[in-house]
């Protein structure tokens, strides 16, 4: 009884809302000579994972690679934002003078599309590869500042008093105090600039070639292989999913 | 022989927009060893800026403040401070949460070992050691308010002040915690400076009960000793003249020669 219900509650409304998409894929692909079906699609996916890691040349590797190949890209380029944009975040939030003077360079800049950023990425390094890593850089940097400085500039007045009448040193201080209370508010960065990342690598591979799911994308687009692009956007969608997912448990544990 | 807190002349005003704003001024008190002083008045009176005062958390416009013969320059641990609110830290445990403060205190002269069973002795005297690995969410509003004076009084302050602990908790529990309090006192020989809007309260633990004036430029007004024999029982207390004339003393001084106008 309990089991039904829960199968009822939970599994039944997210399934039927999937198979009403892919009815209303499937009729639509009726009406369109080039857009391939649910089924053709199917067919196509099976055998695209059943050698995931192939490696035929640089311009020709497996479906594994190149999204692994994305990953490392987001990896590093949001590695990259995190160890300068929270350290920044806790410096502009704890230091109103630092705030005051990062408020209009970040309010400016935050709107820009970070492919915008792409020519002078290509420009400064050279080479296409640090020049995707550049643009997820600076689109990830933006929320990890604002969120982590946020997140300082909240702290109660009572966990200060506390740190004040225990007459705390500025190191136990921050990693007694600052650091946990503004954990939460990182967190929240954080998942904010992955999903942002995660959106810009495709559109930025797109643009510089190489190994990675947007150029692949972008390639199969050239074969007028529709099939695959269809599949791409399905583990783009699913990736992101994972990794949002992955942050939120994080997150589930720094609560209070 | 000199107190072991002194105030002296004391005043305390704010800059506001309005210009200068003087919440106490011409404050004069001497608090002996092992005292409990409450500090009693109608909210906005500034009893909480006096008690803020002694904690060091803030710093008189002007006058001289000493205790145990130093001047009082900034918040420190010699003086153990009971928020209203608790203030525990909300990711760490109950234990921790005390470690944190005898660690400060101890941690330049004592080891690991000394310092953890100084953590479990001061929760111990509130009755929390079954809690000690809670986090403070977990635990009832009560038990936290417990926890913050295990944290003030693992410190040995030479003073504990409390700015009404027990205001937030229900009657039953206010109750039982005063109880508590009295023990506790009794057994550290504690100095106490504590801030209540309870006149019940305050003639209860007391050994003098500090009036104050309604603010703006409160002051002292009255200073009432409490000579009721030690160990106090309130259910013999319900019963007592004497307890009911100097509970009628403070109701006097609060609700006729510092009666508020009807807000």
């Amino acid at each position: 009884m309990k089991a039904r219900r829960f199968l009822a509650e939970h599994i039944l409304p997210p399934l039927l809302g999937l198979g009403m998409f892919v009815l209303i894929w499937g009729l639509v692909s009726q009406t369109s000579a080039n857009l391939p079906g649910p089924v053709k699609t199917w067919d196509s996916a099976v055998i695209l994972f059943s050698d995931p890691f192939y490696q035929n040349g640089p311009n020709d590797q497996g479906i594994g690679w190149n999204v692994l190949a994305s990953l490392g890209r987001v990896g590093v380029g949001f590695g990259l934002a995190a160890l300068i944009g929270i350290p920044l975040g806790f410096m502009i939030g704890r230091f109103d003078f630092l705030n005051k003077m990062a408020a209009p360079i970040v309010s400016m800049l935050r709107p820009v599309s970070p492919l915008a950023w792409l020519p002078i990425g290509l420009l400064v390094f050279n080479a296409s590869n640090p020049a995707a890593i550049w643009v997820i850089f600076i689109s990830s940097i933006w929320p990890m500042i604002i969120n982590t400085a946020m997140g300082v500039r909240q702290l109660p007045q009572d966990y200060l008093n506390v740190a004040r009448v225990l007459n705390l040193s500025e190191w136990k201080v921050f990693t007694k105090i600052l650091f946990p209370a503004t954990l939460p508010y990182m967190l929240t960065g954080i998942r904010l600039a992955i999903g942002t990342a995660w959106l810009v690598i495709v559109a930025a591979e797109m643009l510089t070639g190489g190994v990675g799911i947007g150029f692949w994308v972008w390639d199969e687009w050239n074969n007028l292989n529709v099939e695959h692009i269809i599949i791409a956007i399905f583990i783009v969608g699913i990736v992101g999913l994972l990794l949002e997912m992955m942050l939120i448990q994080i997150a589930k544990r720094f609560s209070y | 022989m000199k107190s072991y807190v002194q105030i002296e002349n004391v005043q305390m005003s704010f800059a506001t927009r309005q210009g200068e704003f003087v919440a106490l001024k011409d404050i004069d008190l001497k608090i002996e060893r092992g005292e409990f002083i409450t500090l009693i008045g109608h909210s906005g009176c500034g009893k909480s800026t006096l008690l803020n005062l002694i904690a060091g958390l803030l710093l008189p416009t002007a006058g001289v403040m000493l205790c145990a013969d130093r001047e009082i320059a900034g918040p420190g641990p010699d003086r153990g401070v009971v928020f209203q609110n608790h203030s525990l830290l909300p990711w760490l445990t109950c234990f921790d949460n005390v470690y944190l403060a005898v660690e400060r205190v101890f941690g330049a002269t004592e080891n690991k070992a000394q310092l953890q069973q100084r953590t479990k002795e001061a929760l111990a005297l509130v009755h929390l050691t079954h809690a000690e690995h809670k986090y403070p969410h977990e635990i009832s509003g009560g038990m936290k308010q417990r926890v913050g004076i295990a944290r003030a009084l693992s410190m040995q302050p030479k003073v504990l002040l409390m700015d009404e602990p027990f205001g937030a908790l229900d009657a039953l529990t206010r109750a039982h915690l005063q109880d508590e309090l009295m023990k506790i006192v009794a057994a550290t020989n504690s100095t106490v400076v504590m801030v209540t809007h309870d006149v019940d309260e305050a003639v209860l633990l007391s050994d003098r009960i500090v009036m104050m004036t309604n603010g703006p430029a409160a002051t002292i007004g009255e200073i009432l000793a409490v000579d009721l024999p030690k160990p106090r029982n309130r259910l013999a207390l319900a019963t007592d003249a004497h307890y009911h004339a100097l509970r009628g003393g403070v109701l006097e001084f609060l609700y006729q020669k510092q009666a508020r106008k009807a807000a």
